[in-house]
């Protein structure tokens, strides 16, 4: 076994003992865990290890280890005179200059503000896709916000000794809230999963219209990637809603089979977090280091072409790049007999066009 | 049985029309995004221009170097643009591509890049690029057509100094050669040099334009130009694709 999945098994393991930590101790070592849905706890710690083992074996790939080391460093470095120690012994140092530098926390929070919560980006992209996204987003968001205390025992119901019908809230043990079950804020509480459900239809209606109507969607899209996670989140949603249909409409009929088939597809999709298209939501953590990263190369050196003199990236993006580079196995240094030359020091623009003069030379025009 | 199609790049021929550079946005895949480059080599100096397309190496630097794992390759050897959920728009692939192919779009925090026009080859249909070269700087068949009527010779092995990418694109080089060797020394300028070695870029108009590519002679067998009234033109059906 390699050392990758040594640190991702230890990585797997450590983030299900927590989440296993946190129900006992959440649930007062297990006494407000109801156990009728012991099925999604156990789907949520296989889940927690396997995201855990394939976050850090993926972290520890040379590009995404250097760009998670550089964030940690650039958050963390005070001032840039001070100088940051490198991320590691083949890591170049960051540059140095005599002012505070112009990245941090609140770079690192208009990060979040913008990449995680409004999805910016993606409305850029194009605006039905970013409603699409956020209502998909933001309904799973919500159902899973409201499900993992419920099954965790980190919140519980109880009624008032003596009236049934007031509630009080229970949250890791202590009481937080009371209401009426006739209350407006009763029709809320009880029904907030409906209304996650109907947000994410809305979501996965707009996906199915443009996973059938765009051309270059149907082109590339694949099962596996593509399909399966819209099927598998449709079938959490529809038999969610069964379950409401049959306690509020149908006095409870099938509500057995349906609390049966909505565990199964919950877990199903936990189970796909990690091995499918949804581990994105992990993997865009990587975008605040990214943040981070161009935000500090805008104000530290430039790099400069090699070729043509133009400022083509900022000189740490180059230097970590060359470090990648050799990391990877891949050796792109040139030994002629006027002196050394890296390709990573031309730009990308010189090299088309050395390609297309080289080319030239080879057939004599 | 026919015979597989393939990508042929010859940037000798360009003529600089932009006709490749329209056709590729509107491939269904790329979004109304041209992803060719055209670039001029040294406008000051001459109209040499360099078409270039995504070559598709056999294994991909800009893959390998992607944080976010956003760059796959199938099983045809395509190397597809970023995917929309993971990609970070870092740029590690913009600048490691050694061929500088990859594209970053700044307002879609996106990298987006050419994908030999998935959506029709894909279901046997050729590139837009190629499908509108009229200099055949670009061309999409087969193996055969390119030996039977052209003088260059097809190879698929790039030499950057120590490394060595295959590729799934050819590019037309002399007749012995078995590779593309890079040669940066002449091309950059070095201490003491008084020119700019950009300038070694041709001055004048591509041969495709001339009659060195063109002269009925110095194509074996027939006629393969289009230009001329005889019935003879093997191209037209590879065209019509």
């Amino acid at each position: 076994m390699n050392e990758r999945n040594h640190l991702g098994l230890i990585g797997g393991a450590a983030l299900a003992l927590a989440v296993a930590g946190g129900i006992w101790l959440g649930s007062h070592g297990l006494r407000h865990f109801d156990p009728a849905v012991i099925g999604y706890a156990l789907g949520t710690l296989l889940a927690a290890f396997a995201v855990g083992y394939r976050f850090v074996t993926w972290a520890q790939r040379p590009p995404s280890r250097m760009y998670f080391r550089r964030g940690l460093q650039l958050l963390l470095s005070r001032k840039q005179s001070t100088g940051v120690a490198p991320a590691s012994a083949t890591t170049p140092p960051l540059h140095h200059s005599t002012t505070p530098p112009p990245y941090g926390a609140g770079t690192l929070g208009h990060a979040l503000a913008t990449k995680f919560v409004t999805q910016d980006f993606i409305r850029r992209r194009s605006p039905l896709r970013w409603v699409m996204h956020v209502c998909l987003s933001g309904g799973c968001t919500l159902a899973f916000a409201i499900t993992f205390p419920l099954v965790f025992g980190w919140v519980h119901f109880e009624s008032l000794p003596g009236n049934a019908e007031i509630y009080t809230v229970k949250a890791l043990g202590l009481a937080v809230d009371q209401f009426s079950v006739h209350s407006a804020k009763a029709f809320v509480m009880f029904n907030l999963l409906n209304f996650s459900a109907v947000i994410v239809l809305v979501g996965l209606v707009l996906a199915a219209y443009r996973r059938v109507t765009d051309a270059g969607e149907l082109a590339t899209q694949k099962f596996f990637e593509d399909i399966l996670p819209l099927l598998l989140i449709f079938a959490v949603t529809v038999t969610g809603l069964a379950l409401t249909v049959s306690y509020k409409f149908m006095a409870g009929r099938g509500h057995g089979l349906w609390a049966l088939v909505h565990m199964v597809s919950v877990v199903a999709l936990l189970l796909y977090i990690p091995f499918g298209k949804l581990f994105h939501i992990f993997q865009r953590t990587c975008s605040l280091s990214v943040s981070l990263y161009k935000k500090a190369g805008q104000h530290g050196p430039r790099a400069h072409c090699r070729a043509c003199g133009e400022d083509y990236a900022s000189q740490m993006h180059v230097d970590d790049l060359k470090v990648v580079l050799d990391q990877l196995g891949f050796d792109y240094r040139f030994a002629t007999a006027r002196g050394r030359v890296h390709y990573q020091d031309i730009c990308p623009a010189c090299r088309r066009r050395l390609l297309a003069l080289n080319q030239g030379r080879s057939i004599g025009r | 049985m026919t015979s597989e199609l393939e990508f042929f790049i010859d940037p000798s021929r360009c003529i600089g029309c932009q006709a490749c550079v329209q056709a590729c946005a509107e491939c269904g895949t790329h979004r109304g995004v041209p992803m060719i480059h055209l670039d001029y080599v040294h406008r000051p100096t001459g109209v040499q221009t360099a078409p270039v397309v995504c070559m598709h190496c056999e294994d991909p630097t800009c893959a390998r170097v992607c944080p976010a794992d956003a760059i796959k390759q199938d099983d045809e050897g395509i190397v597809h643009s970023a995917a929309k959920p993971r990609c970070v728009a870092c740029s590690n692939c913009v600048l490691a591509c050694p061929f500088g192919v990859p594209k970053m779009k700044v307002d879609f925090d996106l990298m987006m890049k050419c994908d030999m026009c998935y959506d029709r080859t894909s279901v046997g249909k050729k590139p837009m690029c190629a499908t509108v070269c009229p200099s055949g700087a670009l061309y999409y068949g087969t193996r055969e057509y390119v030996a039977e009527f052209r003088r260059e010779t097809p190879v698929n092995e790039f030499r950057f100094g120590r490394e060595t990418v295959r590729t799934k694109v050819n590019m037309m080089t002399a007749p012995q050669m078995k590779a593309l060797p890079f040669d940066v020394a002449d091309f950059l300028p070095w201490e003491g040099q008084d020119f700019d070695p950009l300038s070694l870029a041709r001055a004048g108009a591509p041969d495709a334009a001339s009659s060195s590519v063109w002269d009925e002679e110095s194509l074996p067998g027939t006629c393969g130009s289009g230009n001329c009234a005889c019935k003879q033109q093997p191209e037209a059906a590879a065209i019509a694709n």
